[in-house]
């Protein structure tokens, strides 16, 4: 029998929610222990385990040199390395400042901006390395998560579908509150995981998961619109947590340079 | 940075693990004598403060809940209240009640991860809760049920247990039926045993010598264990508005963190967090918290550090004792929200987050655009003192083995279940010694 594969857990600049996600795991922790070697989880264990890793899960984004070169060697000791959530895949919340002066944004926050370092961009993994599968959510999802590992262990093809939150507001019964209260969502142009939670508790989707493929922010910004959003109000709907990520970039930027207006 | 003078030593521990995030700690000793002891934050900023100015009033319970995965609702809670401070709200009724109830849920599953996965291998001697259940599975079985309760209290209240969504300013989107409260009442009462259970296991471990004469602060408020309102206090005579906050502490920017570093203004450092909570106000604990308490040895007042331990445990039986007694009594409020219109104003708001008081501040504008934030999490409070733990720890131990000597830094630290997210990462421990 093959030795039990090996298990990293990186951080970068994050929340550790996502990491957190894997000891959220109550009923099944103990049986992933079981078939994985955890080689390598700060937060959980004081034991580490040499590299190279058969797999590691890299949470958080870019905002440092360091960060920037450490990200490098955890790729090279890695043979699988999976990003998960909205840090790692699209840059955070923390993105935010790409879009600011973040020599501003120190000294806003810092008494002495001198003693801090750090890269005008918060980005993601893949803008420094290659990755070979990305999970999203702010936070990712717990059975996710074990669908990736799973599959892995398997050799097979993780089964993590793309659509809309709509799909899922349809498969769990849930009324359209864009619909039927003029409530604004972004459930049409996000990411499917989170299990098109915000609708069934009567608010709108705020795009948790990023945006999902072939998102038609455009339409769905005049739509808004018509239900009374300024563009002041649709820039910040499409930058938050998943603000780096492409399609909201450019959706929030373009009402952004009409409020500037 | 590695200091290898004639005839000294250096004790190097590269990563320090089981707290949430990373940092660094050095230890400087020189002829038997502790010299200097710094914690060192370098966890990237993330500049929460900066980017939340111009954003609307409602975004911060959502925003400031992802500074911190493990006490998201800390957040959520203390953002709110300082919003509708501003605002000139108030939310009571059912609707704080359900507020008290989701945070006991995060209390449950943050001291549970704290209690089992993160500071009890210390005491058994384990290098983490996975190692740790080849031997003991059913202890390490218990609390992961435990920390899955209180998971399913903000699920059931919050919508999911990481960043939940349910949260608003003026109340919840949707508030709960009685009926939703079916499953959980039962799996709390399960939880209520298990973490009197808890308390005694805890009660038995081995704890060093070592109290401490600490200025204790935490919230206290007139008939309740204070987690969501009240006045700060301490044991040395602070007793004030959560608005004159900025009058009694101030914050310092030291090198080598980028976290910053809380005084007493004129004092110096203080502690928050559930040894300070119990020594203030353990006498308005349940009375069943309070009996598994003295049970446990411990006095009205705790001032072992190591012992927080067992405080987390009596306040997780305390939590779950609480979120009973608000499911049982629990009425459907006629609104699930207050309503919060937008006006300029500047509101303050703190409540006590697993690790201690969390305070938030926000100047807002007649748009309902933020100007201006400010917020303290509990550990950037707590390392002036952790330092200073650290120092007073290892002088009179010096001479013990290199090896036990860090992992018991290791575990002083651990104390504090530090969360050098919300503060900020990067923990690695070193003691550098020369003759």
């Amino acid at each position: 029998m093959s030795p039990r594969p090996k298990l990293a857990v990186w951080k970068f600049a994050s929340c550790d929610g996502c990491q957190l996600t894997l000891l959220d795991c109550e009923d099944e922790l103990l049986a992933v222990a079981g078939q994985v070697d955890i080689a390598y989880f700060l937060e959980a264990s004081r034991a580490i385990v040499k590299g190279p890793y058969d797999v590691s899960l890299v949470e958080g984004s870019i905002t440092t040199a360091e960060d920037a070169e450490r990200i490098r060697r955890v790729r090279a000791s890695s043979r699988f390395l999976i990003t998960i959530g909205a840090c790692a895949t699209a840059g955070g919340i923390q993105a935010l400042r790409n879009f600011a002066d973040v020599e501003e944004f120190t000294s806003a926050v810092y008494a002495r901006p001198d003693y801090i370092q750090t890269l005008e961009t918060s980005t993601p993994i893949a803008d420094h390395v290659p990755v070979d599968f990305e999970l999203r959510g702010c936070p990712i999802d717990k059975g996710q998560l074990l669908e990736v590992l799973t599959a892995h262990l398997h050799g097979r093809k993780p089964v993590i579908p793309n659509h809309s939150v709509c799909l899922d507001c349809k498969r769990r019964g849930t009324v359209c509150v864009m619909v039927a209260s003029g409530t604004p969502c972004l459930g049409p142009v996000t990411h499917t995981g989170c299990g098109a939670l915000c609708p069934a508790y009567a608010r709108g989707c705020y795009a948790c998961f990023g945006p999902s493929e072939s998102a038609n922010t455009v339409s769905l910004a005049a739509r808004l619109g018509m239900l009374g959003a300024r563009p002041g109000d649709l820039t910040r709907m499409f930058r938050t947590f998943n603000a780096g990520a492409e399609p909201f970039r450019k959706e929030s930027t373009a009402h952004d340079a009409q409020s500037a207006r | 940075m590695t200091h290898k003078a004639p005839g000294s030593r250096t004790l190097r521990t590269d990563a320090l693990a089981r707290v949430e995030g990373e940092g660094a700690m050095v230890v400087h000793v020189r002829k038997g004598r502790v010299t200097d002891v710094q914690l060192r934050i370098y966890e990237p900023p993330r500049f929460f403060e900066a980017f939340l100015r111009g954003r609307r009033y409602t975004e911060p319970p959502d925003i400031t809940a992802r500074i911190c995965g493990i006490c998201p609702v800390a957040y959520q809670m203390s953002s709110c209240q300082a919003i509708e401070d501003a605002l000139g709200i108030t939310v009571d009724g059912p609707l704080r009640e359900l507020r008290r109830l989701l945070y006991c849920g995060e209390w449950i599953e943050s001291h549970a991860l704290h209690i089992y996965l993160l500071h009890a291998p210390d005491f058994l001697g384990y290098q983490s809760a996975i190692e740790m259940a080849a031997d003991h599975r059913e202890i390490v079985e218990r609390g992961l049920r435990l920390k899955k309760v209180g998971n399913e209290i903000l699920e059931v209240v919050g919508g999911r247990a990481i960043h939940p969504i349910n949260v608003r300013v003026g109340g919840f989107y949707r508030a709960p039926t009685r009926s939703d409260f079916t499953k959980l009442a039962e799996s709390l009462r399960w939880a209520r045993d298990a973490s009197l259970e808890t308390v005694r296991m805890v009660a038995g471990f081995d704890f060093p010598d070592f109290e401490q004469d600490y200025e204790f602060v935490a919230l206290r408020h007139p008939t309740e264990y204070a987690i969501l309102d009240g006045r700060i206090v301490s044991n040395k005579g602070i007793d004030i508005a959560v608005r004159d906050f900025d009058d009694t502490f101030t914050e310092l920017h030291v090198p080598h963190s980028t976290a910053l570093h809380s005084r007493v203004r004129d004092r110096g450092f203080y502690f928050v967090g559930p040894l300070a909570r119990y020594s203030l106000n353990s006498a308005q604990l349940a009375p069943v918290a309070r009996e598994a308490a003295a049970e446990a040895g411990l006095g009205p007042e705790c001032r072992n550090p190591f012992q927080s331990i067992i405080v987390r445990a009596v306040e997780t039986l305390h939590a779950c004792d609480e979120a009973l007694r608000i499911i049982e009594n629990y009425e459907v409020p006629d609104r699930p929200f207050v309503d919060a219109q937008a006006r300029a104003g500047v509101g303050h708001g703190c409540t006590e987050a697993p690790r201690g008081i969390l305070y938030h501040r926000y100047e807002i504008d007649a748009e309902g655009l933020i100007k201006t934030a400010r917020i303290v999490p509990p550990t950037s409070q707590n390392q002036a003192q952790i330092e200073d733990d650290l120092l007073r720890f290892v002088e009179p131990r010096i001479e013990m083995p290199a090896e036990e000597l860090t992992l018991r830094c290791e575990q002083a630290i651990r104390n504090y279940d530090p969360c050098i997210s919300c503060a900020t990462h990067f923990l690695d421990l070193r003691i550098e010694r020369e003759p």
